[in-house]
């Protein structure tokens, strides 16, 4: 028998029909749906007066546009309109809906994994580029545009040119105090906003599979910002002891069943992939983005470079208007650099072990004066957990703003928004110019990172900040 | 979706990298539920001041760029967030075309579904267009069916693309009712997988 990979044995599954000339049609096993790409979506179905194909498969929350504080006051009344469009879409075409009210709301790619809706071996979209992230559990999932959207509600099935496989081994162990988040920043720093394009990623290697799931969902989560519009991590034993017990896991027997299923998805012993690119896991320092996209970061002990050290003239044309855009001078250290807002939060940094790690930190300090700091938990259930903890104490404690859940300050759709010229630690995905607020300027961190930026009100290696303690 | 064949048009260089959607359509202006009316927010954050006024140094605010329809960028143009207000609000502007070195996936699938023509030509290719069309009504011709970009001065470049997505865009195709075509399959599919059909 030929050797597979996990991304070749999920496709070969869901192959609807394949015909020469054409990509092939392939059926999907969960449609994640929210407020912000979905509302033409329907309008479109209306039109054609068509329906939803699989009700009992999509599953819709809203995240994009809610407010963190005093959730029921939508002052905007554009995004008012937004949600309550996506309850009139979901009551009308009998879909399933967490809505402000409801204990499951959160992140879309949050409360995925944890309603146990996200799985080994399906093929999961959503129209949100961060649908990557369910590639944490084996799962194919990717983003999808509007269009594609209503063509899942129509028919469940989407075209698809089968896509080339990338492997990025991650070799070695983490060091002490280096988190998920900074293999990503560097894997993504090494190879670019562009090294999975065109490609589906399955990172492997000794670090990768040492991780717990949430730290398997931070790397999957940012597989777009390399490029990729999905990215895996083969399912193992720590996937299917995640999945065990949660509502919309299969249960009992059933789920011993399913078990065995997903652990033979896994990428065969010496499956070939077309291309493979190795880290070492042990080099890797915490990391920050100094510049306007993910790969413009390093290590922490790094400097700001200077747009004279790169090759190509267009990276050094887009090096010079980053530092312009970010206030940065070429050569200042990433420490010396000061923070005016930390942003705790977003799909792929909010979940309960991320905000455990960050509030480790925070415990028996303060936040400097002149800074802002929010912590905005993933899922109301993951809020819910962190209180039963203690965690909102402790951060309160040290002075962080303790919100409910959703987007927030990852795209400032709501009212969390940071002010132009203003700088943030952020534990987000994107540092796009403008992302956080017009004129605001995104470094991107770890949640670690982002709560030593808080208290010490610059960057800070969050290693020395623990040895002090 | 409207088909398109021959093109010919004003090009408007954009002469950058890793363009992403947060600049092609900033999120402020994600809250509408219409398809419509997106192309005066294009670029807003580029093209608008704080205060709302014109920037005129940007290009796009250059006279004599006003009406064109074929965009040219530099590498990895779509990057970022699967917003389908990205497309929209480059068509909805004007841009039939899009020239470009390489384009983000999901940007790229949005694109074609909405009509827009993303063509991919070589780095030195873009090079070539991006100093020419710094000429005061620079404009290309585009053939799709040919596979072929041209201007009045002897330049010639071909570009490929998919001929699934050829066919869609020389058609015009709305893409579920050619799917629903394939009903028959998916029923099958669903009978074998989930033991039921579901139309
Ligand atoms: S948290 Fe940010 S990146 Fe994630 S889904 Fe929301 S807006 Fe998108």
């Amino acid at each position: 028998m030929t050797k597979k990979t996990v991304i070749e044995k999920i496709w070969e599954n869901h192959v609807v029909n394949r015909a020469e000339g054409k990509p092939d049609l392939l059926y999907i096993d969960l449609h994640l749906v929210h407020e912000v790409t979905s509302p033409q979506a329907f309008e479109g179905l209306r039109i054609s007066e068509r329906r939803v194909r699989r009700p009992d498969l999509t599953y819709a929350t809203m995240d994009h546009n809610v407010p963190t504080i005093d959730r029921h006051i939508i002052n905007d009344q554009v995004s008012k309109k937004q949600i309550e469009t996506l309850e009139q879409n979901c009551r009308e075409f009998g879909i399933e809906l967490a809505d402000i009210d409801h204990p499951d709301q959160g992140i879309v790619h949050v409360i995925g994994p944890q309603l146990g809706l996200t799985q080994p071996g399906k093929t999961i979209v959503c129209g949100d580029s961060h649908t990557s992230t369910h590639g944490a559990f084996g799962a194919l999932a990717f983003g999808i545009g509007t269009s594609e959207v209503e063509h899942v509600l129509a028919t469940q099935t989407i075209w698809q040119q089968r896509p080339k496989t990338l492997q990025i081994k991650v070799n070695g162990k983490l060091g002490f105090g280096v988190q998920s988040k900074d293999i990503i920043l560097a894997i993504i720093a090494k190879f670019g906003v562009n090294a999975g394009s065109g490609y589906v990623m399955e990172y492997t290697g000794e670090a990768i599979r040492s991780l717990t799931m949430e730290q398997r969902m931070t790397i999957c989560n940012m597989s777009i910002e390399a490029g990729a519009r999905a990215g895996l991590v083969s399912p193992d034993e720590t996937t299917v002891e995640y999945l065990r017990g949660r509502r919309y896991a299969p249960q009992g027997e059933e789920f011993e069943a399913a078990a065995a299923k997903w652990l033979a998805l896994a990428t065969d012993e010496g499956a070939e992939y077309d291309k493979t690119l190795e880290i070492d896991a042990t080099e890797i320092e915490p990391q920050m983005t100094w510049g306007t996209n993910p790969s413009m970061g390093s290590g922490i002990s790094g400097t700001v470079p200077s747009p004279d050290q790169f090759e190509r003239e267009a990276d050094k044309e887009s090096v010079r208007l980053a530092l312009d855009y970010m206030g940065l001078e070429a050569g200042t250290k990433l420490t010396d650099i000061p923070v005016d807002f930390v942003f705790i939060g977003s799909c792929t940094n909010s979940r309960l072990s991320d905000l455990r790690a960050a509030a480790e930190v925070a415990k028996g300090r303060k936040v400097k004066d002149n800074v802002t700091a929010i912590v905005v938990p993933g899922s109301q259930t993951v809020k819910q957990q962190a209180e039963a903890e203690g965690i909102d104490k402790v951060f309160m404690e040290a002075g962080f703003e303790w919100r409910d859940s959703g987007c927030s300050m990852c795209l400032a759709m709501n009212d969390d928004i940071v002010p132009a010229g203003k700088r943030c630690a952020s534990t987000s995905n994107r540092n796009f110019e403008g992302r956080q607020g017009n004129g605001a300027r995104t470094h991107l961190v770890s949640p670690t990172m982002a709560a030593a930026a808080a208290v010490t009100g610059h960057f800070t290696d969050v290693r020395q900040l623990s040895s002090v303690n | 979706m409207q088909p398109i064949n021959q093109f010919t048009g004003v090009v408007c260089p954009l002469n950058r990298t890793n363009i992403d959607t947060d600049q092609i359509i900033p999120k402020q202006f994600l809250k509408r539920i219409e398809r419509q009316g997106f192309g005066q927010f294009v670029f807003y954050n580029w093209r608008f001041d704080d205060d709302g006024n014109k920037r005129e140094d940007f290009i796009m605010n250059q006279p004599q760029y006003e009406g064109a329809e074929i965009l040219v960028a530099g590498e990895n143009f779509g990057c970022g967030s699967s917003r389908e207000h990205a497309p929209w609000a480059l068509l909805d502007y004007g841009f039939r075309i899009i020239i470009a070195p390489s384009y983000a996936d999901i940007f790229y699938n949005n694109s074609v579904k909405n009509g827009i023509l993303a063509l991919k030509l070589t780095e030195e290719e873009v090079a070539v267009i991006m100093e020419r069309s710094k000429e005061e009504g620079y404009r290309l011709h585009v053939d799709l069916e040919e596979q072929s970009v041209k201007d009045e001065n002897g330049f010639v470049a071909h570009f490929d693309i998919d001929p699934y997505w050829k066919k869609m865009l020389l058609n015009g195709w709305d893409e579920i009712s050619v799917t629903l075509t394939e009903e028959d399959y998916i029923r099958q599919y669903e009978e074998k997988v989930y033991g039921q059909q579901y139309s």
